[in-house]
């Protein structure tokens, strides 16, 4: 029985993407509290292995992604003690917490390595599961229902509270919130919190959700790609997941024409994803350096 | 202006890159058994973890059988080591705590294993699939078509849609004639099957080997196959999804599909690893490039799983001992590529010499070999 061309993309897209829009979630919080977090792929490695070894240890999947999630945020506060508190580079802290993340998440994962779990099961919603084409959708697991929410939500909060507009004002400048009556490090150290919330649940959704196994570095530079994915869609978390779908399809794609018997070379194929996402900043770069945040990656003194 | 106290925030900094090397450096870490008195300490490195359920553990497990079988021998093992630079460090720190017999387990340790051992003519090598010797650097692997063609067989008996799905890392040579043997096998026994292949392009990411296995299930597989490190993703997908499978590299990777397994071509590195350690002692080692078959202790064919009727398990085995005695040969021609080129003559038989050189896919597989 096969299942149709255009449910079996869209099905590849979101579950390859769901992982994508989680991290570059949260890589826009910290990011529009003016922090680049190249760190994500530790962050993510660390949610993978500890929601991994949770469900080992305990059989639930729900404890496993708790646990991922919150091991996530706190490996995150790493970064925050690095460039909030002792103000140091961003970008050098960043790599230092992503290769400290490789390293604990391996010696952590060693001994879970070839567990068997049943992982985040797919929750089947009863009458869409078997709508024509789109049916498939809905029989997945709950964090990619929940994903499109999240960025609703990211976005609500971002610019529809009191809290996302202080966020927003510690990115764009720092001083200023904090003449204002804000305290950029306080507003920052939540940021990352929250941030290391999403990446922890990118990384459990790729070892619980989708793969049900845990190898060491097995988010294989999707970290990276997230960061990407934020500077594709300006800082914006509804448009983050446009950026995810799109990078997610086109993985999921040349996967799908492989399987088809597409005549294009493997090599090429695999290369699509990155091509694509290339066109895509080429094409709506110009006339838009005003969507970063202003003080993105500079580090805020304080004034006194 | 506050002081912003660099000395602090560089001492933390280095605290934190050292603490992460100093942890992958441990996740890398050297397990080391002694037993009493030691007359042989042997190095294996590997190029994942040794619990991988594929490629790495099968190495490991062969480790475990010549410690047991010889309990004079004292291992020095070490995982997660990146090709390159790094694994040429290791074996040099090898040779200098005494190891006299260095087991090289990945493909890419074969040059730095050739630099080391060229500085150190009294130290052994060798190297799993290595395509160049040195006095002092042997070679073993294991012609592991006759395998695959025995798997495509009882694929074959037990597909009901009559295709198959292969996740392959890559698309070189000697797994192109993997995939053309298992094709060939299935052929044998189904004329109207079909594999189709998808390259992911890498030895280890779970999350595109399961939207891969996916792929092909969605194009109608009810088997599956696949040549990466682990085949744990691969296996536990199509167990999900009610399709069979078929394993490679090691012998455990059944639990993982209690219903599907067909079953699978494992390493089983024990008793060859026990010879390399015994002639190394004996000092009657000599510098080979060893190439085995299925008629060789250490390929073997698993368990068959308890979907797998008598009929089909004896089958299988009657074909395997033809291969042996010579009458079944997989690559006997005529074979047509899937662009419909004769690719081996009627009366050609390909051997092993010529898999090196396999740049095509047969007839009635699905998929781009460059």
């Amino acid at each position: 029985m096969s299942v149709p061309f255009l449910e079996s993309v869209l099905l590849g897209a979101i579950l390859s993407g769901t992982p994508l829009l989680y991290a570059a979630l949260g890589e826009v919080i910290e990011e529009r509290a003016g922090i680049v977090n190249l760190g994500l792929e530790g962050v993510m490695l660390m949610g993978a292995v500890t929601s991994f070894a949770i469900t080992v240890q305990t059989g639930s999947a729900a404890l496993g992604v708790l646990a991922g999630a919150t091991a996530g945020s706190l490996f995150n506060l790493i970064l925050a003690l690095l460039v909030v508190t002792r103000r140091a580079n961003q970008l050098a802290s960043g790599l230092a917490l992503m290769f400290f993340g490789v390293g604990l998440s391996a010696l952590l994962g060693a001994p879970y390595i070839g567990s068997r779990i049943a992982g985040l099961n797919p929750l089947e919603i009863p009458t869409l599961a078997h709508l024509p084409y789109l049916g498939a959708l809905f029989r997945s697991d709950i964090l990619v229902y929940l994903a499109m929410p999240a960025a609703a939500l990211v976005w609500w909060g971002l610019f529809r509270t009191r809290w996302g507009l202080s966020l927003r004002a510690v990115g764009e400048n720092p001083t200023a919130a904090y003449a204002a009556g804000y305290s950029p490090r306080a507003i920052q150290y939540q940021a990352l919190f929250i941030a290391g919330l999403f990446g922890g649940i990118a990384g459990a959704e790729l070892s619980i959700g989708i793969a049900k196994t845990w190898a060491e570095w097995m988010t294989a530079g999707r970290g990276f790609i997230a960061v990407a994915l934020v500077i594709f869609s300006r800082w914006h978390p509804l448009r983050t997941v446009w950026g995810a779908v799109l990078f997610g399809g086109a993985v999921a794609l040349q996967l799908q024409l492989q399987a088809r018997g597409a005549s294009v070379s493997p090599f090429l194929l695999d290369t699509l994803p990155y091509l694509l996402s290339l066109g895509v900043v080429l094409i709506w770069a110009g006339g838009r350096h005003h969507a970063a945040p202003a003080s993105l990656g500079r580090v805020f003194e304080g004034t006194e | 202006m506050r002081h912003r106290g660099p000395h602090l925030l560089g001492v933390l900094l280095v605290l934190v890159i050292s603490l992460g090397l100093v942890v992958i450096t441990m996740a890398g870490a050297t397990q080391r058994t002694t037993a009493a008195p030691p007359k042989l300490i042997v190095g294996i490195l590997h190029i994942g973890s040794v619990t991988d359920g594929g490629y790495n553990q099968a190495h490991a497990e062969g480790i475990r059988y010549m410690q047991k079988t010889l309990p004079q021998v004292e291992v020095i093992e070490v995982e997660n080591i990146p090709e390159g630079a790094d694994a040429e460090r290791v074996m040099e720190s090898m040779v200098q705590r005494g190891a006299r017999l260095i087991i090289a387990a990945s493909f890419g340790y074969l040059d730095p294993a050739l630099n080391v051992a060229k500085r150190h003519p009294d130290v052994k090598f060798e190297h799993p699939s290595g395509y160049k010797l040195a006095p002092n650097l042997g070679t073993y692997w294991a012609n592991t078509q006759d395998g695959f063609y025995l798997m495509g067989m009882a694929a074959g008996r037990m597909t009901k849609t009559h295709k198959a799905g292969f996740v392959v890392a890559l698309p070189v040579s000697f797994f192109l004639a993997n995939v053309n043997a298992f094709h060939l096998g299935a052929r044998s026994v189904d004329p109207q099957f079909e594999t189709r292949v998808v390259f992911t392009g890498t030895f280890l990411d779970p999350g595109k080997e399961a939207t891969a296995a996916n792929a092909l299930l969605d194009q109608g597989a009810d088997v599956m196959a696949m040549i990466v490190d682990s085949p744990i993703t691969v296996v536990q997908v199509a167990e999900r999804r009610g399709a069979y499978s078929v394993g490679y590299h090691y012998v455990g990777v059944q639990k993982f599909a209690p219903k599907g397994w067909i079953s699978g071509l494992a390493f089983n590195w024990g008793p060859l690893y026990v010879r390399f350690a015994r002639a190394v002692m004996d000092g009657t080692w000599k510098s080979e490039s060893i190439y085995g078959s299925v008629a060789s202790d250490y390929l073997i064919i698993a368990p068959f799983g308890t979907a797998v009727p008598a009929s089909v398990v004896r089958q299988v085995s009657a074909s395997k001992q033809a291969m042996i005695g010579g009458q079944l040969r997989v690559f006997a021609g005529p074979i047509k590529d899937n662009r419909g080129v004769v690719r081996v003559a009627e009366g050609q038989i390909l051997t092993d010499q010529d898999f090196g050189r396999m740049d095509w896919l047969a007839e009635g597989v699905v998929g781009q070999p460059r």
